[in-house]
């Protein structure tokens, strides 16, 4: 049975081409605070000098971060209800995902996102978001 | 080794049953598919408009070839399934293939019924039932005069007028002397059939036919009487039946159609059927929206959740001849024990009649104006008491016409029409979704465009797109709605399993009622928070993750994120102290816009979230409150000057203003309530369009009920009157309750009491004085937990501090 080519590996030669051009933001694995700061199936703000970025906490435990701004019209997702490794925009109930920031469909569209990790309790944020792939590419 | 899934029937509802499988279980089965065509999946109800001109076949295409290869779908077409060898779970086709299955799935569907007439075999004569028919009476339209259709219900109807486009001369034969019987009454039908004549189709009424006549090819048909007419193609549609041989000869029981129970499945329980071909309840189904529901309960069982059931379909017709509107649904004849109301009116060409029984509607049938369609449906599958509305109920809803869209006859409107209003999608945008991403019903459309899915005023104009853009037989959604779609339970099932079941969080309802998502979404999650405080107030904790930010940060967000604030002010009477307060915070924290509201309050615009405690903290010390402006809760009670100062004034409205709003604030609610007091019957508090309204009379009060502005402007109805102003308290806090306890999250008090009657809540409320009490001492008894100001709480006292404080602030 034929399979679909998988898209995203012909991309790999432009996003290398570019980044040469525009060498990615440093960035740098900060403490933002204790796991128990942050609600579960809620999130906090952090607030960097390029604009906010919130920092979820799933019901098992999971930190994600993504920039505070809803790809549709801009609307804070840290307020948002999260549910699964989902979260509800307030503004106009975009539904994100969580790990890879992307609207789920049939919305189209992309939040940047951050790496976390979870250390004795502490959650560490990587100051600058990830290379996004799954930003520039579309979800269609 | 996945169990192997093979499916006999590439059409509709099979594919339809495939593709919700694939939601819920992507990765169970190997999945084999038999096509009798030779194309892929493709829209059955759209070819009549194929037919018609208006679309290619391409453009109702459902799934092509490739959609199958990359979900790994072993894909048969041209190849028909000749036998099913169920002890040896195998079956073959007509040119020798063969395929085990662990389940198998029948979706035959059904096929015209050809009349058994002398002639009925020569060519010529089809039925209208494929794109291969199409395709001959579009060849025989290129070739050929004289169609006749023999059949004029909706089908055969569909047929002539699609010849018609074609540039055939076009005869229907009915054997009645009403077209659609099925789904007209006479009166509807004579409209229809002059309507149709002026567009030059001719009718033969009364004629059973006797003989197709001809030699090498069709020249005619004879009927009974003797008449004769010539043709050159004759269309047979007097009705489908469901394709059961297969079925029966392996054995499987068959009636009219393949017997199946409530879960689809056969007599033969590894193997299921879906769609035309069965026979559910002692009934059959021609149209797609029941085809649509027994899909997602068939693969509710194959994906092994087990817990779906199919219990029948209510259905409602359209016809979709361009420019004709026509809408029926359910028993539109009656009988002795029902009785109907009509409206007609010839010279416009429309025609109305709801047939009503023991004050519930039981059918419709609606011509020339089919606005109002949906919602007589939506009555009718809910058993909505009508009493109460029944002299309103043949003007409609009056649900289109309100703000936002000016026009109601949709075919009409241009491409560039708007139709949702809130989020600006046209006509033309939502006829392009439906067509291109195939969708089928009103969610998906919300989900796609947008449209009807903020304010939902156009909801019923967004449903005639539909049934406009499918063509026949759109149907609205299903009887009982499932609350959302991480459950299959309603909002009033789930409601009295907390209740009955006495569950007191939301992890304890998501486990008893099997949620199908770890922890809900945005939709169920705060109605769950609201059921379960309401229902145990003492018992049940308000989850605070649950709520929606306004209700969490006590105040309303904007939509750049800041937010506003408004302090109550009790019965709409402030003071300059508070006055001077609000101006001091005002300044103090540069806030940018200060304005009054329609509830006479003030409202503080463009606070960061971060300075919100500080500004509770300088309001509270000027004795200001929480409005409660931001909640699904009493929202303000608003006043006339009243007896005080009014020279019309008979009583002190200004102070019950004040003394309801100390009763009643602080409270959660299903949606937002508002209240209104006026000293008069002038009514300058315009108490006649709030939730619960107060006019003082020279005797006492009247109390109205069930009033909103907004979307679609609503009258209360007068509940009672009252004398005194302990009653009025006692009255009000009854009605709050029992809209507390039994209204739908974000049900407003109008749609609640259109649904369960004005006489239930007379009943409840005025009638039952013992009810009333205990009424009003359960909201007395949840106010005592509720009646604390939320903004002290948290600029004094450190509640939820997390919610205002940044976790981190990066250099």
């Amino acid at each position: 049975m034929p399979t679909k080519p998988n898209i995203k590996l012909v991309k790999t030669p432009m996003t290398a081409a570019a980044d040469i051009k525009h060498t990615p933001p440093a960035g740098a694995w900060i403490e933002v605070g204790r796991l128990d700061d942050i609600p579960r199936l809620g999130a906090r703000v952090v607030c960097a000098p390029d604009g906010d970025i919130a920092v979820f906490r799933a019901a098992d435990d999971h930190v994600f971060a993504l920039r505070d701004q809803c790809p549709h019209r801009g609307g804070p997702l840290s307020q948002g209800i999260v549910h699964g490794h989902k979260v509800t925009c307030p503004l106009h109930n975009w539904n994100i995902d969580l790990q890879s920031g992307t609207a789920l469909a049939p919305d189209v569209g992309c939040a940047g996102v951050y790496s976390t990790r979870v250390e004795n309790g502490v959650v560490f944020l990587y100051t600058a978001p990830l290379p996004s792939a799954d930003c520039s590419g579309s979800s269609e | 080794m996945k169990e192997k899934l093979v499916l006999i029937g590439n059409g509709m509802a099979g594919m339809r049953t495939i593709e919700e499988l694939l939601a819920l279980a992507p990765d169970l089965y190997d999945i084999t598919v038999f096509g009798a065509e030779a194309q892929a999946n493709y829209n059955r109800i759209l070819l009549s408009p194929v037919l018609a001109g208006e679309k290619t076949i391409d453009e109702i295409m459902l799934n092509d070839e490739h959609w199958y290869m990359d979900r790994g779908i072993v894909l048969y077409l041209n190849s028909e399934v000749t036998g099913i060898d169920r002890n040896n779970r195998r079956v073959t086709t007509a040119d020798g293939v063969s395929a085990e299955y662990d389940r198998l799935l029948i979706a035959t569907g059904s096929q015209p019924f050809i009349l058994p007439v002398p002639g009925h075999d020569l060519p010529g004569v089809i039925g209208f039932r494929d794109i291969h028919d199409v395709d001959t009476m579009i060849d025989a339209a290129q070739h050929y005069r004289h169609a006749v259709v023999i059949g004029g219900g909706l089908l055969g109807l569909e047929a002539a007028n699609g010849l018609l486009r074609q540039g055939m001369k076009v005869t229907v034969v009915h054997i009645g002397d009403i077209l659609m019987e099925r789904q007209l009454d006479s009166a509807a039908a004579k409209l229809l059939r002059k309507s149709l004549t002026e567009r030059g189709i001719e009718f033969v009424m009364g004629a059973e036919t006797a003989e197709i006549v001809g030699k090498k090819r069709v020249q005619g048909v004879r009927f009974k009487d003797g008449r004769e007419i010539s043709a050159d193609l004759v269309v047979m549609a007097v009705g489908i039946r469901p394709n059961v041989a297969l079925a029966k000869s392996a054995g499987l029981y068959c009636e009219r159609g393949v017997v199946v129970n409530d879960t689809m499945q056969t007599y033969d329980p590894r193997v299921y059927a879906v769609g035309e071909c069965v026979q559910h309840r002692k009934q059959t189904y021609g149209l797609v929206a029941p085809l649509f529901e027994m899909a997602k309960t068939c693969a509710n069982h194959l994906a092994e959740l087990g817990w779906a059931r199919y219990a029948g379909s209510l259905t409602s017709t359209r016809l979709k001849v361009t420019g004709i509107d026509m809408f029926s649904a359910g028993d539109f004849t009656g009988d002795e024990t029902s009785d109907e109301i009509v409206l007609q009116d010839a010279a416009r060409g429309v025609y109305k009649k709801i047939v009503i029984k023991d004050h519930k509607i039981r059918g419709a049938v609606l011509y020339g104006d089919t606005v109002d369609g949906a919602w007589y449906f939506q009555l009718m599958r809910e058993q909505s008491p009508i009493e109460d509305i029944r002299d309103r109920l043949l003007f409609g809803q009056g649900h289109l016409g309100d703000s936002g869209h000016g026009a109601n006859a949709v075919a009409a409107m241009a491409d560039s029409a708007e139709i949702c209003g809130c989020n600006g999608v046209c006509k033309g945008t939502i006829v392009q979704a439906i067509t291109q991403k195939k969708l089928f019903t009103l969610e998906e459309v919300r989900a796609h465009t947008k449209a009807s899915s903020s304010c939902g005023s156009c909801t019923g104009l967004v449903e005639q797109l539909l049934a406009m853009t499918l063509g026949g037989d759109y149907s609205a959604a299903p009887q009982n709605k499932p609350m959302c779609p991480c459950t299959h339970f309603t909002h009033d099932e789930v409601r009295t399993a907390i209740r009955e079941r006495e569950l007191t969080s939301i992890p304890a309802v998501m486990q008893a009622l099997e949620w199908t998502t770890p922890n809900g979404c945005a939709s169920c999650r705060p109605a769950l928070n609201y059921y379960l405080i309401s229902t145990w107030p003492h018992a049940a904790r308000d989850d605070y993750q649950s709520r929606y930010i306004n209700e969490r940060a006590h105040a309303n967000i904007q939509k750049d994120g800041s937010y506003s604030v408004i302090p109550r002010m009790w019965g709409g009477v402030t003071t300059p102290d508070e006055l001077r307060t609000i101006a001091d915070v005002v300044d103090k924290y540069k806030i940018p816009t200060v304005k009054l509201t329609g509830g006479q309050r003030i409202d503080m615009l463009g606070v960061q979230k971060e300075t919100l405690p500080m500004v509770w903290a300088d309001l509270n010390k000027g004795g200001l409150v929480s409005g409660h402006a931001y909640g699904k809760a009493l929202r303000t009670v608003k006043t006339c000057v009243g007896q005080e100062w009014c020279r019309f004034g008979v009583r002190d409205s200004t102070q019950m203003g004040i003394t309801l709003e100390k009763m009643t604030w602080g409270s959660w609610m299903p949606h937002k309530f508002k209240m209104a007091v006026s000293g008069c019957p002038r009514n300058c508090a315009e108490a006649t369009i709030k939730d619960f309204g107060v006019v003082a009379v020279e005797s006492g009060w009247e109390l109205h009920v069930g009033g909103n502005g907004g979307v679609k402007v609503r009258v209360t109805d007068l509940l009672c009157k009252v004398a005194s102003e302990e009653e009025v308290l006692e009255y009000c806090g009854a009605f709050i309750q029992l809209y507390r306890e039994e209204a739908r999250y974000l049900d407003r008090t109008a749609p609640w009491i259109e649904r369960v009657g004005l006489s239930y809540v007379k009943q409840r409320i005025v009638e039952d004085a013992d009810g009333r009490k205990a009424l009003h001492a359960r909201f007395l008894d949840s106010q005592t937990l509720a009646q604390s100001d939320p903004w002290a709480e948290r600029a004094s006292h450190g509640v939820d501090k997390h919610e205002f404080v940044p976790l981190k602030r990066l250099a």
